[in-house]
């Protein structure tokens, strides 16, 4: 029995390193957001004291500072955050719920089904707020419904939803393209919001409706984290552990787009964000735990260096969409390139 | 020790309009080793499906203890019944230990921790399908028959009574085809669990079965000791194949040996020879 009690000391070890090796990412990763929003809030076209910034957090009229930080860098930052966090969740559940990483809700037409319904809101009907977002998160679900639909042949092949998906979503660009087109004296600034994605603009009272959908639809993501685990042994596989499949994945599809379409009504579809968040949260944490908080701090990460990069360190300031536009892109190329030496499964 | 009784009544299933059990019934003897043969396409896959509750039945039940198991709920279920599907998925770098403990979700609620129960099963699972020394290893980088081992520790963890598995030896080499069955029926034999399995090979599955179910039609055609179940009369009418079935002499069960038309060794030519000569006489 000697034997016996090393080994199972081994597996408590084993997994014990795993779970604080995860614990520790975690809070890397946190500190790093928490860090880089510091930095974008006292360093930009001027640098304010951090002493002046925490003074203006806490409500203070400081002279110089109070509308450089409380009225531009402030609201741009916590949008960034909010709108990464949802963009990194709901783009790593899709990638997760469906096995695939090119599953995710900006190329198979979620996000441009959302922006779509948010332009033509804003635009045709004028329309402002949270009925803009409701719009948008209708116009996602039945986006992604339509997608599977369309797919459906004796069950949803992935590579099928995926290219279904690049084909919708081809479609809804154009017709944003359309309704920009045909708006009276748009600025360049608001169209290049709804084709790429952008925070100028964000202001402090959108934060509220957005936090409120991230609470909502990400508890019940985060709710559901370990039957999600189990999808990604197969469906088969995560069935015969007891995991309700069919349900799952209604729920884990509502909370994703919801989550995606509530941040599309604000900032416009960044691009990429939810694509990338998770492959690179996955790269980071293995397979120490569950990938949907690493997501979502990895999308906030993303946007807000993207963001500060768009702002500080190109020749003319360009939104947040392009910079991770940029990152994407090659990422997406590398990723259908690898599927084709593999062949047929992605 | 197992007593729970799985058993399947009057089954139909299939999938869209197509149905490809029909009426199927069989009664799985507990504590015992149950192989499930047939044709392609006789709805063996479908018959293991439908029993792992994957597939509803059109009509018909399958019962646990007397319950329906389409109607209990699903993670009371999976502590009892368990299910090596055809083609699990392993996420990509998971480590073999990582990928064994998965085998507890059912034992898991959202908010409870692990406990050295947890922890005691994962060691047991390991140690039992000697992948112990595999622990830290990513799956991805073992062979077929370390991959199928660490799949069965994965089962295993999940300590149900019953393990359902679909074709455990496919795509393995020989020798490896024969390790996994060997493991099956230590576990058997060590903790009772109740294997229902489906393969391919009539002989290993005649070797290696308690009780064994030939389908044919989405029928059970016949089943029993595999003495009884695999003739001459049954590779007839289940694979529409002439053979042969003669004792092995390695484990006194019965093996089956196909007649071609071709390549016949001498003496059996002329046993045919004299057959129809005796033919022509009479």
């Amino acid at each position: 029995m000697t034997v016996h009690a090393s080994t199972i000391d081994f597996v408590i070890s084993n997994r014990r390193r795993r779970a604080s090796r995860y614990a520790a990412t975690l809070a890397i990763m946190l500190a790093l957001v928490m860090a880089i929003f510091a930095i974008t809030l006292s360093i930009g076209q001027s640098i304010t004291p951090p002493a002046d910034v925490l003074r203006v957090l806490m409500g203070e009229t400081v002279p110089g500072a109070s509308f450089t930080v409380g009225q531009l860098r402030l609201p741009r930052a916590v949008m960034s955050v909010l709108a990464g966090f949802c963009f990194g969740l709901g783009g790593v559940a899709f990638q997760i719920m469906l096995r695939n990483p090119l599953a995710s809700p900006d190329i198979i037409g979620i996000t441009s089904g959302a922006g779509a319904a948010a332009v033509f809101a804003i635009v045709i009907l004028s329309m402002s707020g949270p009925m803009v977002s409701i719009i948008a998160i209708v116009a996602g679900l039945g986006v992604a419904l339509a997608v599977y639909g369309l797919s459906f042949r004796n069950g949803v092949a992935g590579t099928r939803l995926i290219l279904v998906g690049i084909g919708v979503s081809a479609m809804l660009q154009s017709i944003i393209a359309y309704i920009l087109q045909s708006a009276p004296a748009w600025s360049l600034q608001e169209a290049m919001r709804w084709l790429t994605g952008s925070v100028n603009g964000a202001q402090l009272d959108q934060a509220l409706p957005l936090l409120t959908a991230l609470v909502v639809f990400g508890g019940l993501l985060v709710s559901r984290s370990r039957d999600l685990e189990a999808l990604r042994l197969g469906d088969d596989m995560a069935a015969a552990l007891g995991t309700k499949v069919a349900q799952t994945r209604m729920l884990v599809m509502i909370a994703a787009v919801g989550l995606i379409a509530s941040a599309t009504a604000v900032t416009g579809p960044i691009a990429f964000v939810s694509f990338l968040a998770g492959p690179i949260a996955g790269r980071i944490v293995r397979n120490d735990g569950s990938l949907l908080l690493p997501s979502a701090l990895t999308g906030a990460l993303l946007v807000l260096v993207a963001d500060y990069v768009g702002q500080h360190f190109l020749p003319g300031r360009y939104p947040v969409g392009v910079v991770t536009g940029a990152l994407g892109a090659p990422y997406l190329i590398y990723l259908i390139i690898r599927v084709n030496r593999i062949g047929g499964s992605l | 020790m197992t007593d729970h009784l799985l058993v399947a009544k009057e089954l139909s299933a299939g999938y869209d309009k197509a149905e490809i059990l029909h009426g199927l019934d069989l009664t799985v003897p507990p504590g015992k080793i149950t192989v499930i043969v047939g044709a392609n396409a006789c709805g063996k896959s479908t018959f293991l499906r439908t029993l792992s509750r994957l597939i509803s039945p059109s009509e018909g039940h399958v019962l646990l203890d007397g319950k329906s198991i389409h109607r209990m709920p699903s993670r009371l279920l999976a502590q009892t019944l368990g299910l090596l599907p055809q083609s699990p998925i392993a996420p990509e770098g998971i480590t073999v230990a990582d990928l064994v403990s998965r085998g507890r979700h059912p034992h898991q609620g959202l908010f409870s921790r692990w406990t050295r129960q947890d922890d005691e099963a994962v060691d047991n699972a390991l140690t039992a399908t000697k992948t112990f020394d595999l622990a830290e290893r990513p799956v991805d980088e073992l062979s077929g028959g370390q991959r199928q081992r660490v799949w069965i520790a994965m089962a295993l963890a999940q300590q149900t009574d019953i393990l359902l598995l679909d074709e455990p030896t496919t795509f393995l080499d020989i020798n490896h085809q024969i390790e996994v069955l060997d493991l099956l029926t230590d576990l058997n034999h060590t903790r009772g669990t109740t294997v229902v399995m489906v393969l391919h090979d009539l002989n290993l599955a005649a070797r290696y079965a308690d009780h064994l179910v030939a389908l044919a039609d989405g029928r059970v055609h016949v089943s029993g000791k595999p003495e009884e179940v695999l003739t001459e009369e049954t590779v007839r009418h289940v694979f529409g194949l002439e053979s042969r079935v003669i004792v092995d002499p390695t484990s006194g069960r019965p093996i089956m040996l196909p007649i071609g038309r071709h390549r016949m060794a001498a003496t059996a030519d002329k046993m045919t020879r004299d057959t129809s000569q005796k033919e022509k006489s009479a």
